[in-house]
């Protein structure tokens, strides 16, 4: 059984049922027992970087995802989610995240020319960089994916898995052992994306 | 790099697909369920479902086909038609839209862009403008391009985008369902206001328009249309590979 974190930002209907779309069981929770029974575990989150945080420490399940994914269950946030896992951020502030990843969050202005558009939103390709972690065993280097973000990971070369080019390398996926990120939305990527939930719902905890 | 997308835009009433042309005259389709996971399976970027029902039980069959929708698709959905409260915005957002257009509720309330903006993010709020020369003016229209507002369209996009609007979707009345091609002018002028994604709307009668709408315009992101799609005049696989074989860059 996946866990879905629900702590109150964005909206996990399309979440849910594409799960439902790989045959896998999936439960919407923000209870502290189940994501601890769960065998793995989904960050999702939209919006803006320093509410997500202070929601999840509000509600303490900001330790016990760490708690969780230092035990080596599979953890893969989504979007906000995984820029969540990083160390901090910089969207309007500095914010601590979960400190999963070592890099941070900055905009994506800061590294694009001037005449692209943000967000960055739209179907982009797929550049492959370091080891995926099994992520990517279903799909292949050059499949589209749909973005819409605004800020970026940056500093976190050895562990980008994938980056999408727009005007600038902007990393897509980091893999750190058990601890997965997509930047994209792989519930709204279409059959490429269907694949990845696959791959990830196919890792087993290392150690639990 | 980012892809052009191709956007096929459902008009649902009453539970089915219909198009008219001009805004009149609208033939019944198909099921929009059905219709909306062939085109996902066609290679369609996105998806555009326009609830133009009228009664509140027509809306609440609107939702559900919305949700069967959602439950197939699993490609970005965008939600126009009878978007007047942010609570409009909330209902369609928990049946799985991802970014709602706003259009006459945005005329009749102008605070409406900027409050969904703030709760939803800009990225989830399009506003959509049915725009026509008046005079040789530009000018938005309400009520699915029946009424002349009297505002003229270039200042009123600008300001919709600098209250929250995280896209654009301009549909030129003047070309909508003449099938002779997009309204360049009018869409280079949008281009040209504004940095945020527009799309193109109104006019694609077969490929080539397509293909001059990208390469004229390189700042477009996206084409919209619908009837030539639902009546199979133009199959969206065969755009894509004839607009990448141009060099136009899409998801295939």
């Amino acid at each position: 059984m996946t866990a879905i974190i629900d702590y109150g930002v964005g909206n996990l209907f399309s979440l849910t049922c594409s799960f439902d779309a790989i045959g896998e069981k999936a439960v919407v929770t923000s209870d502290a027992e189940v994501i601890k029974q769960a065998d793995r575990i989904i960050l999702p989150g939209v919006g803006a970087f320093g509410d997500a945080a202070e929601k999840l420490r509000a509600t303490g399940l900001d330790k016990v995802i760490v708690e969780q994914a230092k035990a080596g269950k599979p953890l893969l946030g989504i979007c906000l989610g995984m820029q969540l896992l990083f160390d901090k951020s910089y969207e309007y502030g500095e914010y601590d995240g979960l400190g999963l990843i070592e890099g941070e969050i900055r905009p994506i202005a800061e590294v694009i020319p001037a005449s692209y558009k943000i967000p960055h939103i739209g179907w982009n390709a797929l550049i492959y960089k370091n080891d995926d972690g099994g992520l990517f065993k279903y799909i292949k280097e050059g499949d589209c994916v749909y973005f819409v973000h605004s800020f970026y990971a940056a500093g976190c070369d050895k562990d980008t898995a994938a980056v999408a080019e727009y005007g600038a390398p902007l990393t897509a996926a980091a893999v750190k052992g058990n601890v997965y990120g997509t930047q994209f939305h792989p519930e709204k990527s279409g059959d490429v994306g269907l694949n990845i939930l696959r791959a990830f719902c196919e890792r087993q905890a290392e150690v639990c | 790099m980012i892809t052009k997308r191709i956007i096929p835009c459902l008009d649902v009433r009453n539970g089915r697909v219909v198009k008219g042309v001009n805004f009149e005259g609208l033939n019944d389709v198909s099921s929009p369920v059905e219709l909306a996971d062939y085109y996902s399976r066609c290679g369609a970027d996105e998806l555009v479902f326009y609830d133009i029902t009228a009664s509140s039980d027509g809306r609440k069959l609107f939702t559900d086909i919305l949700c069967e929708t959602a439950k197939k698709v699993f490609i970005p959905l965008t939600v126009g038609g009878g978007i007047n409260t942010v609570e409009d915005f909330d209902r369609v957002l928990k049946c799985g839209a991802d970014k709602v257009s706003v259009n006459s509720g945005a005329i009749r309330n102008p605070s409406l862009v900027g409050e969904a903006a703030k709760l939803y993010g800009d990225q989830c709020v399009v506003i959509s403008a049915d725009v026509k020369r008046v005079d040789g003016v530009f000018r938005v229209f309400a009520k699915g391009g029946r009424e002349n507002t009297g505002m003229e369209a270039i200042e009123w996009i600008k300001r919709c985008v600098g209250n929250g609007a995280g896209e654009v979707v301009l549909n030129s009345i003047d070309t909508d369902g003449v099938k002779q091609g997009f309204d360049l002018e009018m869409l280079d002028k949008v281009c040209n206001a504004v940095s945020v994604p527009v799309i193109a709307s109104g006019g694609a009668g077969g490929i080539e328009d397509f293909i001059t709408l990208f390469k004229t315009l390189p700042r477009v992101d996206a084409g919209l249309a619908a009837s030539i799609f639902h009546f199979g005049e133009v199959s969206i696989k065969d755009l894509k590979e004839r607009l990448r074989a141009e060099g136009i860059i899409v998801r295939l």
